[in-house]
């Protein structure tokens, strides 16, 4: 009605100045957000479920698929993937220490422990590109029948995984590949395959201590292994070899589990990343004394929120695709 | 808020002294649930895997209520949850729950179906 600056606002709720759930608006800004983001990754989470429930009976299991440990050989199910989750949860505690310092305005102590916040989600985004890079380039190797179903190979006396090249025959190759500099046309095709689908079959009718693992999981609730005879049989339908895994071809299994893989951890690495940037930024902030002069740490605060909310996605996550 | 927190969990069962302690108690809690999910993970005892429970394995029940113990005490703690006003903490809590059962249980009901249709229907699509 009038323009000029009224007085004695704490008498109308309309007034302004309010924080309505005793929030600030910031900090319920970021809890809009943050619910918003809990409902984007429900989304993918349950239509992870929904293609898994689809295909029960061959989807991969986790545990024979992330195996590896960086600069240890050998067959460690879940260990690297719960260290991972140790040191978010470990960076998600430096963080809440840090808003806790901001709420006794102690200013080095809050620089201390978001650096080590910042160090946390650098390594832990490390430890995730090198998940991705591994589970690219592939473990053992596999092939593909007409059908898009993979068929994975076992040593019959030890019951061991058996990787392509352990028992393929090698031929000498008829097939090179070809590159823009060969030939007239300036075509190139992909990488070829270390093995061909020939040498594959060869090596596979030679060794009688291989057989085939289809995707079927039995009632042990394990992949079932086809008896020589069956393995045989099972061969003439393959089309291609496969190893590691992309969009389109997974030689652990079904290609959605790839996809929602790529899909889900990208889109949590994405969130880390961001997380990582945000805090650099508070970070610089809380040094050069912003908040110090502004006389309350409260954006530590919501930035931690964000990074709490990180942490809470990848507990989901590693239940979902690690451990059920 | 600097004295605001509230400094007990499991219902007051046990209680902090400071801010800083909670902290580093409910991350130990973290770490055990955690490192109880991976043993379990893998020696998977036989008892769990061969229960089954609503058409899952009582195991990844298991899984489930471990990880939801733990998204609370992240919300929490962490989050400074138990220190809001209720009417926040509910409008938080109970929308993204209300929404997220429903869907999985749409989508999950519904590719059981289509996994029944795969099975038993007369189309071929592993050939």
């Amino acid at each position: 009605m009038n323009s000029t600056v009224t007085t004695g606002t704490e008498t109308s709720v309309w007034g302004g100045g309010n924080q309505p759930l005793g929030a600030s608006y910031g900090k319920l800004m970021m809890w809009f957000f943050l619910v918003s983001d809990a409902l984007t990754f429900s989304g993918f989470l349950a239509a992870y479920g929904f293609s898994r429930f689809k295909f029960i009976e061959t989807w991969p299991i986790a545990d024979e698929v992330f195996t590896h440990v960086p600069f240890f050989h050998g067959n460690y199910p879940m260990i690297y993937v719960a260290l991972m989750t140790f040191v978010l949860i470990m960076s998600s505690v430096t963080m809440v220490l840090a808003v806790d310092a901001g709420h006794k305005m102690k200013q080095n102590a809050v620089i201390w422990y978001m650096f080590a916040t910042v160090i946390g989600g650098i390594i832990f985004v490390g430890s995730q590109a090198w998940e991705w890079g591994t589970f690219i380039k592939g473990d053992h190797g596999a092939l593909e029948t007409k059908g898009g179903r993979i068929l994975q190979f076992v040593k019959a006396d030890t019951g061991e995984r058996a990787s392509l090249a352990d028992f393929a025959a090698s031929i000498p190759d008829d097939r090179i590949i070809h590159e823009r500099k060969n030939g007239l046309w300036f075509f190139q095709e992909p990488t070829l395959t270390s093995v061909s689908l020939a040498e594959v079959v060869e090596g596979f009718k030679a060794d009688s201590n291989i057989l085939i693992r289809t995707e079927q999981i039995n009632e042990e609730g394990e992949k079932t292994l086809l008896d020589r005879k069956a393995s045989l049989a099972k061969l003439a339908e393959a089309t291609q070899v496969v190893e590691g895994a992309n969009l389109i071809h997974n030689e652990y299994g079904s290609r959605l589990f790839a996809d929602f893989f790529f899909f889900i951890t990208g889109f949590h690495g994405f969130h880390v990343f961001s997380g990582v940037v945000i805090n650099i930024i508070i970070f610089f902030n809380v040094v050069i004394g912003t908040y110090e002069r502004r006389g309350h740490y409260e954006m530590v605060e919501k930035v931690g929120l964000y990074w709490h909310f990180v942490d809470l996605v990848w507990v989901f996550v590693f239940t979902f695709f690690y451990l059920v | 808020m600097a004295d605001g927190h509230k400094l007990e969990i499991f219902r007051g069962l046990v209680k902090f002294k400071s801010n800083t302690q909670k902290i580093w108690g409910v991350l130990a809690f973290l770490t055990l649930i955690t490192a109880v999910e991976v043993v379990l993970g893998i020696i998977k005892p036989a008892s769990l895997t061969d229960t089954y429970v609503l058409g899952m394995k009582l195991i990844n029940w298991v899984f489930i209520i471990l990880t939801l113990v733990k998204a609370y005490y992240i919300a929490w703690d962490f989050m400074h949850l138990r220190d809001e006003k209720s009417s926040l903490r509910r409008a938080i809590v109970w929308t993204p729950i209300f929404l997220v059962i429903y869907l999985t249980f749409i989508l999950l009901v519904e590719a059981d179906y289509i996994y029944n249709v795969y099975k038993d229907g007369f189309v071929s699509w592993n050939f």
